[in-house]
């Protein structure tokens, strides 16, 4: 059980602005005992600010609302308690930096959706000749992992390649896309084909594994070495393994070899 | 702020439309467009934030993988028996009959279910299911369904219009002829032209204090069907879902899925009792284990043991436990103890629960595979709602369709676990297709301009009108009276009390002040939101007064018994010139072999003997 007893005030500074600019700004509110950083933003919207934009759903790591950067951390606002810092500690909520802010915490996400416009989608073989579909658990599990993102979009806003380059956004789809994509590619029942895709569109080959996606992710997806290292192998060995490459050419389907225009940062 | 006029309101123009994006939504507009129907979805969040995807233990359907044994005809009597036989039986069928195709159409399009050793979709045990029926993904059924459909909804190219709230119906006296609402980014105006209008918009768990629904559970597509003359019925059947977080206070009313009892937890008081044996009604007593022995056996041998009453259906649950604490019995917080820690081992409960794990250990610093948890009910789901027919989710006005949650009649009064995620997929498809084919038959509606600029004008009040109340202030005050009056017991003057709190409420909504921008404002939305949340209310609480007789999820301390007469009828609300006019109707006989199906007893008494109703929730 929680060791806070009593209830104390907090400090908590909140950037408010828009794409024009903006500033923290300091509130002071009553904290309770197992409060999390959400149940402050609220208090003060309810008390002190109640135009202040924040998004939030389950208020449980379910949904995937409330991502934010705390101390400079991306979080969900939703799961870090406030016991997390000491008293006096001081607590800075920002709207995520890889995407442009809309207004006070909320920004604009567009650039996901969008994203997942340009997935190509599952594509079932056909069932057993009883009409049923069988899968083992053990062959599912490693999908299962992927499925258990949330879309917070914490691993994009942690991730280098489009944090700090905007040019890199047209012809890179981010870690939230290569789990994505390794579900459906590693889909037991899936026929698809996204390969080419995955290299010429999605920009897998800009990822230089820095694993910093996979430290933020709140449910503790392996990122990099479940999603985007297999698919890497899986690109190395459709393009490069000649043998494939030769089995592809005969069977003519299309590979676009031309290099994608952006530059990985030099980081 | 300068009057918008309807020149500048933004126009869509579509064949159906339909507000919401959780599973009866995606479900809905997934068959109409693929039916032809020009297709729209609008939703208040990001798209797959809605709450189908916070579900947890999983969708019921007879599939029969775990318990051959199981059919149709046994979900049904489960669903019917659960309802307290208020269901409308001919929505419970054809859910009980559809239910096995629609989860494995999801499969098709790319879930992954958790496997039986055959390598099958593997069904796990809740309250009320005679058989192991719930297919699941450990303990994030909800998200495995949502991003299911959400994919396949974006993979075939349905337009959504996300964060954006529509606020009301546009008629043309005869017809539902679109909506009208804002986006919440800019603020600005936008109104959709449609033939048909799906409302999957969900319930109203935001009226509540301790809720597990999200800031989204306004009541939107309920007050916008009152206000456009449909016909609600049974308001008053409200789900206190028995298992909830209480402690820290923070997250008190976050759900803990009845899947923790479905893999073989318990319920304790604070003397160690598993008080749930206390609590047998007459009315399942047939089928409900009476010692802790045979109840322990049924996990592994259903075929010679009966079911543990912590699996009773929920309203059973969350009354004991009310009672429970009410006698002094309860925990330190105010709840009882679940327990799974000392009946299954570490790894089995973090594999099969890993959410409840998790959000456990991060939210209370309770370790789930090493102590109990301590839970108590919360506001979670409304059986009540718009009144439909059952082959086609039609409302009781043209062009108007429900699906989910927001509609009523598929649970009686009472719903069973898991019955939710399959009646989302049952009925969303239903209201589709029925959609999409009245849109079909049906000319394009013409805007109305006065209305659109009247309804302008009510966008615009908040901004202009001061008043100064704060909108944050009016609704908890709501939620406190809801809770403390309108909760799991309720009694006549306490609702005639919520009636008249509820009056000021409304008066005091009209005078709620915003500041700001029409930029992503919190404070705007809530405003425009109490309405809704309000009239809902009262709808609840009138029901609730006019039913006196104690039925699933409605409990009169002053009528405590089910009444057989009141089993035959449903509460029907509407609203004529301003006001609500409530009546009682009989609801749909059952045919003699489907009656036959669910056995000729009826509810019976609730609670046995010692433990008296204890005074209304929120009191303690």
């Amino acid at each position: 059980m929680t060791t806070e007893t009593v209830a104390r005030e907090v400090r908590m500074k909140v950037w408010r602005g828009d794409a024009s600019g903006g500033e923290f700004v300091e509130f002071a509110v009553p904290s309770d005992p197992g409060m999390v950083v959400l149940d402050v933003v609220h208090r003060i919207q309810a008390t002190h600010a109640p135009d202040l934009a924040v998004r939030w759903n389950c208020k449980a790591g379910k949904c995937g609302s409330c991502s934010a950067e705390v101390n400079g951390h991306p979080k969900l606002m939703c799961m870090t308690r406030m016991n997390e810092f000491a008293p006096g500690e001081e607590i800075a909520v920002s709207p995520v930096k890889t995407f442009p802010v809309i207004k006070d915490l909320v920004t604009d996400v567009s650039f996901n959706y969008e994203k997942a416009k340009t997935v190509p989608p599952f594509k079932p073989k056909p069932k057993d000749p009883d009409g049923k579909r069988r899968m083992y658990q053990e062959d599912v599990e490693r999908v299962q992992e992927f499925h258990k993102c949330i879309e917070c979009f914490l691993c994009q806003d942690v991730c280098h390649v489009i944090r700090d380059h905007e040019e890199n956004k047209q012809s890179f789809s981010g870690p939230r896309f290569f789990v994505r994509l390794a579900a459906l590619e590693m889909h037991p029942l899936d026929t698809n084909e996204r390969i080419d895709l995955i290299r010429a569109k999605h920009g897998l080959g800009f990822c230089n594994i820095t694993k910093c996606c996979t430290e933020v992710c709140p449910e503790d997806i392996h990122i990099t070495d479940n999603a985007i290292i297999p698919l890497k192998e899986r690109v190395v060995t459709a393009h490069y393994d000649p043998i494939a490459w030769a089995l592809r050419r005969m069977r003519g389907k299309k590979t676009e070899f031309a290099p994608p225009e952006a530059k990985p940062p030099s980081a | 702020m300068d009057p918008v006029t309807a020149d500048a309101i933004e126009r869509h123009e579509y064949d159906v439309v339909v507000i919401g994006a959780g599973g009866a939504g995606l479900r809905a507009a997934i068959e109409a467009h693929a039916l032809g129907a020009k297709t729209a979805i609008v939703c208040k969040s990001l798209l797959g934030k809605a709450h189908t995807v916070m579900a947890e233990g999983g969708i019921a359907a007879a599939l029969g993988n775990v318990w051959p044994e199981d059919s149709w005809k046994v979900h049904f009597r489960d669903t019917m028996r659960g309802g307290k036989l208020l269901n409308n039986w001919r929505m419970a069928q054809l859910h009980a009959q559809e239910a096995p195709d629609r989860v494995l159409e999801l499969e098709d399009w790319g879930a992954l279910f958790d496997r039986t050793k055959d390598g099958l979709i593997l069904q796990r045990d809740f309250g009320g299911h005679r058989y192991a029926r719930l297919a699941h993904v450990g303990d994030r059924t909800g998200l495995e369904m949502i991003r299911t459909l959400q994919d396949h909804a974006v993979a075939n190219g349905i337009d959504v219009f996300m964060e954006c709230t529509l606020r009301h119906l546009l008629s043309d006296g005869r017809q539902i002829t679109g909506a009208i609402g804002y986006w919440r980014q800019s603020g600005k105006l936008i109104a959709f032209g449609a033939k048909a209008v799906v409302l999957a918009t969900g319930g109203v768990g935001k009226a509540w204090k301790v809720t597990s629904n999200s800031w989204e559970y306004t009541g939107d597509g309920i007050a916008m069907a009152l206000e456009a003359g449909a016909d609600l019925i049974d308001m008053e059947m409200t789900q206190f879902h028995p298992t909830a977080m209480v402690w820290p206070l923070s997250v008190r009313g976050i759900l803990v899925t009845e899947g923790v009892r479905g893999d073989g937890g318990t319920l304790k008081n604070s003397k160690g009792d598993r008080f749930m044996f206390k609590y047998i009604p007459e009315f399942f007593r047939a089928d409900t284990a009476d010692t802790e022995r045979e109840a322990d056996a049924w996990y592994e041998d259903k075929k010679n043991n009966r079911r543990t009453p912590d699996l009773l259906p929920r309203d059973e649950v969350a009354r004991a436990i009310n009672s429970e604490v009410k006698a002094g019995r309860g925990t330190e917080h105010g709840g009882v103890f679940l327990d799974i820690a000392s009946r299954r081992p570490a790894d089995y409960i973090r594999r099969r629960l890993p959410s409840m794990y998790h959000q456990f250990k991060e939210l209370a610093d309770v370790d789930i595979t090493k102590e109990a948890m301590e839970v108590g009910p919360t506001l979670h789901y409304i059986m009540g709602g718009i009144r439909v027919d059952a082959d086609t989710a039609a409302a009781t006005v043209p062009g108007l369709y429900a699906a989910g949650e927001v509609a009523a009649g598929m649970h009686g009064a009472n719903r069973l676990g898991g019955n939710s995620l399959s009646d989302l997929l049952v009925f969303g498809k239903r209201a589709g297709q029925a959609a999409a084919e009245y849109s079909r038959r049906t000319a394009a509606p013409r805007a109305d301009d006065g209305q659109l600029s009247a309804y302008a004008q009510r966008f615009a009040a908040p901004f202009e009108r001061g008043g100064g109340e704060n909108p944050y202030a009016i609704h908890a005050e709501l939620q406190e009276t809801m809770q403390e009056l309108v909760g799991i017991i309720r009694r006549r003057d306490e609702l005639e009390e919520a009636l008249a709190r509820l009056e000021r409420l409304r008066a005091r909504a009209a005078r709620a002040e915003v500041k700001g921008s029409r930029v992503y404002n919190p404070g705007w939305h809530l405003a425009l939101d109490l309405e809704n949340l309000i009239a809902v209310s009262e709808a609840v609480a009138r029901s609730a007064l006019v039913r006196e007789e104690s039925r699933g999820g409605h409990t009169r301390e002053d009528f405590p018994k089910p009444d057989p007469v009141w089993g035959t009828k449903n509460v029907v609300t509407r609203k004529r010139d301003g006001k609500l006019t409530l009546t009682t109707e009989p609801i749909p006989p059952i045919p003699g072999e489907l009656r036959a199906l669910i056995g000729e007893d009826k509810p019976g008494d609730k609670a046995p003997t010692d433990a008296q109703p204890a005074v209304v929730g929120g009191k303690e």
